[in-house]
């Protein structure tokens, strides 16, 4: 489960319009890691845990870059826009779920308005190693964030498209004129990333060759808290969000085999006397999951408000 | 603990593989970097660390290298990865050997100096000319680790790039290009069982900051490294010997492969690192408690992992041996002190 724990300092922060772009550093000097392009940190902010795609460059970089569009209905995103240097949050290390396919004989990259920040780490990575690829890149009349820099990178690569009829034409054109081997990424606002898939569907492009950031199914949702009674012991263990039932256990003193912590290896199963668990493991068989006697504690959660355990 | 001056250095940083009294096939992944005390002391610390047979397995590797150079394949589309993998091997090895080996960045330039081997380099991430080598086969220069690197494309893993001198009956060369099912395609029981596609799914969501490892164990008539799927000829013949001749029992080496699973940070590969370590019968026997643990592995083995193993025709010599170790057990103490593999 990757959560947010390492703390950094936010080293600059500038605006291109609705959107903030800032710059995270180590606090204690540590160098912070390389990451794949197109990866996502998590940041935790009062309101919730949220996703940023990082920006900057992604070999040995001197600090991790996002940008952060301002949303009215997210608290997230307006607690981050009042930060100002010097400031301190708590962040993940990078999660990569939109990684570049190293064999493909061409990156077919399609970004639509702020979708354009997993797309920049992409194009600097095809810059580099001598990738070929294009950018098809549809925003709203006007400024946008990052278009400087990507015109600077992709030269005559990018084709630039303000409306939605104009997107559709240029698409239709460039997908069905690629060889076999083009990956095509996907980047966007919902809407257009379904118009996307539906028109490349349409020209037989199979659906494995289009991959699109989503920020899902990498990292384990950090969950809902929840309680465990456990049945042996008739001691009361409370499961915070963001914390394994294996970690509250341990923590309580309560000491339960276990070896991947990643719900694989089968070590850590515990019988559920009550309540319904929610399975997040890739042990159980589905018929084991069905009967709901027992749950992988390393991993899996509870549907309700609290799980008596044999424990 | 045993009193630590009469275990040598090689049976006390084995990683003696059996924490319960049988074995099967189970996705037996760890975090990796956790130390594991065993009967006879620890392993497990570091994710690369360079032991006492250090040297003499690298001039090994490079006489195999010379002598067949398809044990190494490199791919263009994989140079990337080549060079995560080099900075992943030299920065973890410089962390268990400060005092040895430095990796040290200044801006673009990385200068490794490994007193070990009398090496310093000054070089720039993906200029080959400045490193003066191949990135992978220089990492294989200064890791005893086996390398194989893997794709992930279209929700599979596969086979593009590796550097492997020291397999224990398979090839490189051969599982080249095939994706981690195909190459999982030979192992009994697994695929009934659901270990291996629970390990792909694994490996699918593994993320750079969490590296992993698990052990894997065989069992091979001498002490060589290499017993590669090419090799046969050389290696076969020996196993069969100790088939016949009791006295050949207490060479039997248990060879355990402590494998790490990594997410490359810069071009999102799957590096899978193989580190083999080797323990005669006879030095097996020095640690009762492991001497114990391995009968009762053997007895209760079931037949089809026994053949895939190629342990099957072993199990009754070997438990023979375990329990009344015969005349080779007499040269106890000069065996625990020659366990060391000899690089031929
Ligand atoms: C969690 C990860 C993995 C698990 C659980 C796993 C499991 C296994 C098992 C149970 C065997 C049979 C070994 C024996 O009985 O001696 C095996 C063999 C093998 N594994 Fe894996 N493995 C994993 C990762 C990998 C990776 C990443 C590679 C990379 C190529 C790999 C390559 C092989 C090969 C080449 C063999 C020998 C197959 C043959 O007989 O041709 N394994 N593995
Ligand atoms: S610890 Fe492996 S499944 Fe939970």
């Amino acid at each position: 489960m990757s959560t947010p724990e390492q703390r950094l300092c936010v080293a600059t922060i500038r605006r291109t319009g609705t959107v903030a772009h800032l710059r995270l550093g180590p606090s204690d000097g540590r160098p912070l890691g390389s990451f794949t392009p197109g990866s996502h940190i998590l940041i935790q902010t009062p309101a919730s845990v949220n996703a940023y795609s990082l920006t900057g460059p992604h070999v040995d970089p001197g600090a991790y870059e996002i940008s952060v569009q301002r949303h009215r209905d997210r608290g997230g995103s307006a607690w981050l826009h009042q930060l100002s240097v010097g400031h301190t949050v708590s962040v993940s290390g990078p999660v990569s779920g939109f990684a570049p396919v190293l064999s493909a004989a061409h990156h077919l990259f399609i970004v639509g308005g702020i979708g354009v920040t997993p797309i920049l780490s992409h194009v600097r990575a095809a810059v580099t190693g001598s990738r070929s690829f294009e950018v098809i890149d549809a925003h709203r009349p006007g400024p946008a964030a990052h278009r400087d820099e990507l015109t600077r990178l992709c030269g005559s690569r990018l084709t630039t498209v303000t409306d939605r009829g104009a997107l559709l034409q240029r698409l239709t054109e460039r997908l069905a004129d690629q060889p076999l081997g083009t990956i095509a990424y996907l980047c966007g606002p919902a809407e257009m990333m379904a118009a996307v898939r539906a028109l490349a569907d349409r020209l037989g492009w199979p659906a494995e060759r289009i991959r699109s950031e989503a920020f899902t199914g990498v990292a384990l949702a950090p969950g809902r808290p929840f309680r465990v009674r456990l049945a042996r012991s008739r001691r009361r263990v409370a499961v915070a969000a963001g914390v394994s039932l294996l970690e509250a256990l341990e923590t309580a003193g309560i000491a339960v085999p276990h070896r991947c912590r990643q719900g694989v290896c089968g070590e850590c199963r515990v019988g559920v006397l009550a309540g319904r668990p929610e399975h997040r493991d890739l042990y159980l068989t589905e018929s084991e999951r069905a009967s709901g006697d027992a749950l992988m504690a390393c991993v899996s959660r509870c549907l309700d408000d609290e799980l008596e355990l044999a424990l | 603990m045993s009193s630590p001056p009469v275990i040598p250095d090689r049976v006390a940083r084995f990683p003696f593989p059996f924490p319960e009294a049988h074995y099967r096939y189970s996705t037996n992944v760890e975090p990796a970097r956790t130390p594991v005390r065993t009967a006879a002391g620890e392993w497990g610390r570091w994710l690369i660390d360079a032991d006492d047979g250090y040297r003499d397995e690298l001039a090994l590797r490079a006489q195999i290298l010379a002598a067949d150079p398809s044990r190494m394949v490199s791919a263009p589309h994989m140079a990337d990865a080549a060079w995560d993998t080099l900075l992943l091997c030299l920065g973890e090895l410089a962390a268990a050997h400060p005092e040895e080996m430095v990796l040290h960045r200044d801006g673009a330039v990385y200068r490794w100096c490994n007193r070990r081997l009398d090496e310093e380099r000054h070089f720039r991430r993906g200029d080959a000319d400045s490193l003066g080598a191949d990135p992978l086969a220089y990492a294989g220069s200064q890791v005893q680790e086996d390398i194989v690197l893997l794709e992930q494309r279209e929700g599979e893993l596969w086979a593009e790039a590796g550097l492997v001198t020291f397999a224990a009956d398979w090839s490189l060369a051969f599982d080249i290009g095939m994706t981690f099912l195909e190459i999982h395609g030979p192992v009994p029981r697994v695929h009934v069982e659901g270990v291996i596609p629970r390990a792909h799914a694994f490996l699918l969501r593994l993320q750079p900051d969490a590296p992993y490892r698990r052990t894997n164990w065989t069992m091979s008539a001498d002490p060589r490294l290499d017993q590669s799927t090419e090799t046969y000829p050389e290696w076969g013949p020996a196993r069969e010997r100790a088939l016949v001749d009791p006295a050949a029992v207490g060479q039997l080496q248990l060879r355990v492969e402590v494998q790490h699973l990594i997410r490359l940070p810069t071009s999102g590969a799957i590096l899978f690192l193989i580190r083999t370590h080797l323990l005669s019968l006879e030095a097996l026997m020095t640690v009762p408690e492991w001497a114990r643990r391995f009968a009762e592995v053997l007895r209760e083995l079931p037949a089809d992992i026994a053949d895939y193993k190629g342990v099957a025709g072993l199990r009754a010599p070997v438990l023979g041996w375990l329990e009344h170790p015969g005349p080779g057990a007499a040269s106890r103490e000069r065996q625990s002190r020659s366990a060391a593999r000899s690089p031929t």
